[in-house]
């Protein structure tokens, strides 16, 4: 997982509240055998939607996505993390994340960033009387701008840290490799290993 | 539905019977496993590090995870405790042939690819230990005593048979596993489920399993670790123990398991993996340290009389609505709990059943002898038992399929193969069959089933489908009757 401090990136406005996961992506595009291309389903229902904001040019290359509250409940696929990401999505700003959604997004360094549903207006405001503008998210001092306008928005500390260092779970624990070492040292010669010659 | 007597009240007495003050009570089984794997105790309310020995892989879980390693530069970690089988995707009959369905071939190719790249022992189709994952771990004497052991399948309980703790986990956590060999865990709960008294003839640990569930229903475990014990656990095969373990999952735990004793080690001796020479005898004096102390706690305790148990059979829509073969079918209205009458309206409905209708008189299409649960030799052994010298009712089609390529080896060597074509059922190669809708080996909208398969959700055997889980013994006098019915009927 890359490190992540700042990221500046087209802000998308998506005016609605409880963007579930089926929305976010349908059960019949999580067949594939990659955790890439989920892009294709990203929103699918929507995008047959000529209006809907990701159809329209000034939108298309967003990577701050600006929900209303309660996005990413229901379903707990991780898919829908996945679909964000190979989208291009790196921030998702909302006034309330479901929990599951958020703690998969914390695994795979998708930042969700907490704001007063106040602030989300204001900057739906913003992207759309000028669409194309770009919004600054800043998890050093944890702010959000879009032109003039800044405020501040709300992440726990663990997955803060997690995310500035760049560490996903695995990467996390690849930080005790030796602690791991060690313990295999100790592990039992009789225990089994599956390499085919060692039958007896 | 009884909930089990709960330790959480009162005060604990901390000195043991020899007068010591333990500083701490005597561990149960797992917590002896736990400990014994601790690689680092989390810190504040970070979870514990824990090492796995023993990670087994398929095709539908694993090929994110595969994915997850490549775009990270990482490798598999152990290898060499890592092993992979084909049992999800794959057709029964016509295996020589590429997988019709494209996704599934995909996926299949996808673990062949995954496998080869990173150096992962893989059983291919047509391979003579291809098989259900959960077959082929412990008939290769790579599943023992006293190991963790994980898959992505939820069905990875099974192994517990052996004393080990064995669980189900997520595509990320396979990731997890894969790259360190580790994954981050807060304990479980433990639970005792204490059987005792003598079984009767007939009475196999397919009912007592679905007697468990249905005591303590399909939420009952959640949290914990099933200890099964008691006299009645004690005198079963490790297939027998298999099939109980197998089912935990149904009751909500995360794992069950069995201490283990002499009929473990024989099991064990001289399979492919277990260990020889000295080094058998130093893993034989660990593993008999693998019980649970005298003065140990469990969180929670149920009672079960093995000797008042008969055949049992589901009547809904989950593993936990069953009922003895010899009662009816439950009328809703009698069910007190609001929330259990609306589960019962609603799978009898699905399964278009009239209250009071002796589950005898329920006339099946189907009869699916197989699973990960009930697709082991002795399964199939007792099945053709009860078939030499029937015939599969007319309007009734009986699968059999062997849990793995070894499985079918035996049997074809003792000629139950004969025995089953005779009586008019289909031998089939291995795999999950009909146990879920993945393959080709599917019940068709309204078609009803008698399955030693798992789970008897909506759809869970095809779009539609209709399914009551029984033992093999019940599957193969219910193929004969073509009414569920048990080998007793069969003689009179």
């Amino acid at each position: 997982m890359e490190a992540f401090t700042q990221h500046t990136g087209i802000g998308v406005p998506l005016r609605r509240s409880n963007v579930d996961t089926d929305q976010i992506i349908p059960a019949v595009y999580l067949k594939r055998v990659s955790r890439t291309g989920f892009e294709d389903g990203l929103f699918a229902a929507w995008r047959h939607d000529e209006t809907f904001v990701l159809n329209q040019e000034a939108f298309r290359h967003g990577s701050v996505l600006v929900a209303g509250p309660d996005f990413g409940t229901g379903s707990s696929r991780e898919h829908a993390v996945w679909a964000l990401m190979n989208y291009g999505f790196r921030v998702v700003i909302s006034a309330r994340f479901a929990d599951i959604f958020r703690g998969n997004a914390g695994k795979q360094g998708l930042l969700t960033a907490e704001c007063e549903q106040s602030d989300v207006e204001q900057i739906w405001k913003i992207l759309e009387h000028e669409p194309g503008t770009e919004v600054a998210v800043d998890l050093t001092d944890m702010t959000v701008r879009a032109k003039d306008f800044v405020t501040t928005f709300t992440i726990d500390d663990y997955t803060r840290w997690r995310l500035m260092e760049g560490l996903d779970d695995i990467a996390l624990t690849l930080r005790h490799a030796a602690e791991i070492d060690t313990f295999e040292g100790t592990r039992p010669v009789w225990k089994p290993t599956t390499t085919e010659a060692d039958a007896g | 539905m009884a909930t089990p007597t709960t330790r959480a009240d009162g005060p604990e007495d901390t000195t043991s019977q020899d007068g010591r003050s333990s500083g701490g009570r005597g561990r149960t089984l797992a917590e002896k496993i736990w400990d014994a794997h601790v690689v680092r105790h989390g810190e504040g309310s970070e979870p514990d590090l824990l090492y796995i020995d023993l990670h087994l892989v398929h095709e539908v879980t694993s090929p994110q995870a595969f994915e997850g390693l490549r775009l990270a530069g990482r490798k598999v970690r152990r290898p060499d405790l890592t092993i992979a089988t084909e049992d999800h995707n794959v057709p029964t009959i016509d295996t020589h042939l590429p997988i019709a369905d494209p996704v599934s071939r995909t996926q299949v190719d996808t673990l062949r690819a995954n496998c080869e790249e990173f150096g992962v022992r893989l059983h291919p189709m047509g391979d003579t230990e291809q098989g259900i994952v959960h077959v082929i771990g412990p008939q290769l004497g790579l599943t023992q005593p006293g190991m963790t052991v994980v898959c992505g399948d939820s069905h990875t309980s099974t192994h517990g048979a052996f004393g080990a703790m064995a669980f189900g986990i997520g595509t990320s956590e396979v990731e997890h596993v894969l790259a360190t060999q580790t994954l981050p865990l807060r304990p479980f709960k433990t639970m005792a489920v204490n059987v005792n008294g003598e079984l009767r003839p007939g009475v196999t640990a397919k009912d007592i399993i679905l007697a468990v569930i249905a005591r303590i229903g399909t939420g009952g475990g959640q949290g914990y670790v099933l200890e099964y014990r008691g006299s009645a656990i004690e005198s079963l095969s490790m297939e027998a123990r298999m099939t109980i373990c197998n089912m935990s999952i149904e009751a909500g735990a995360r794992a069950g398991m069995i201490a283990p004793d002499e009929t473990t080690f024989r099991y064990l001796h001289q399979r492919p993996h277990a260990p020889t020479g000295a080094q058998w005898d130093d893993a034989v004096a660990s593993w008999r340290a693998l019980c649970t102390d005298p003065d140990a706690e469990f969180d929670a305790e149920v009672d079960i009389d093995a000797s008042t148990l008969t055949p049992f059979v589901t009547w809904g829509t989950n593993p936990g609505q069953g009922l003895p073969l010899s009662e009816s079918v439950p009328d809703p209205e009698l069910i007190a709990d609001e929330t259990e009458r609306f589960a019962a309206e609603k799978a009898l409905s699905y399964m278009d059943l009239e209250p009071g209708t002796p589950l005898r008189d329920i006339a099946v299409d189907t009869v699916f002898l197989g699973s990960c649960t009930n697709g082991r030799i002795e399964d199939l052994r007792a099945a053709a038992d009860v078939l030499r010298g029937h015939k599969v009712a007319d309007n009734v089609q009986m699968l059999v399929v062997p849990g793995s390529m070894r499985v079918r080896e035996v049997a074809e060597a003792e000629g139950l193969d004969t025995v089953f074509l005779e009586a008019g059922a289909q031998w089939r190669q291995a795999g999950c069959s009909m146990c879920l809708g993945m393959n080709p080996d599917q019940l068709s909208p309204g078609e009803r089933s008698a399955s030693t398969s798992n789970r008897n959700f909506e759809g869970r055997q095809g779009k539609g489908g209709r399914t009551h889980l029984v033992s093999p013994l019940v599957a193969a006098a219910t193929a004969v009757r073509g009414t569920l019915a048990s080998p007793e009927d069969l003689t009179e």
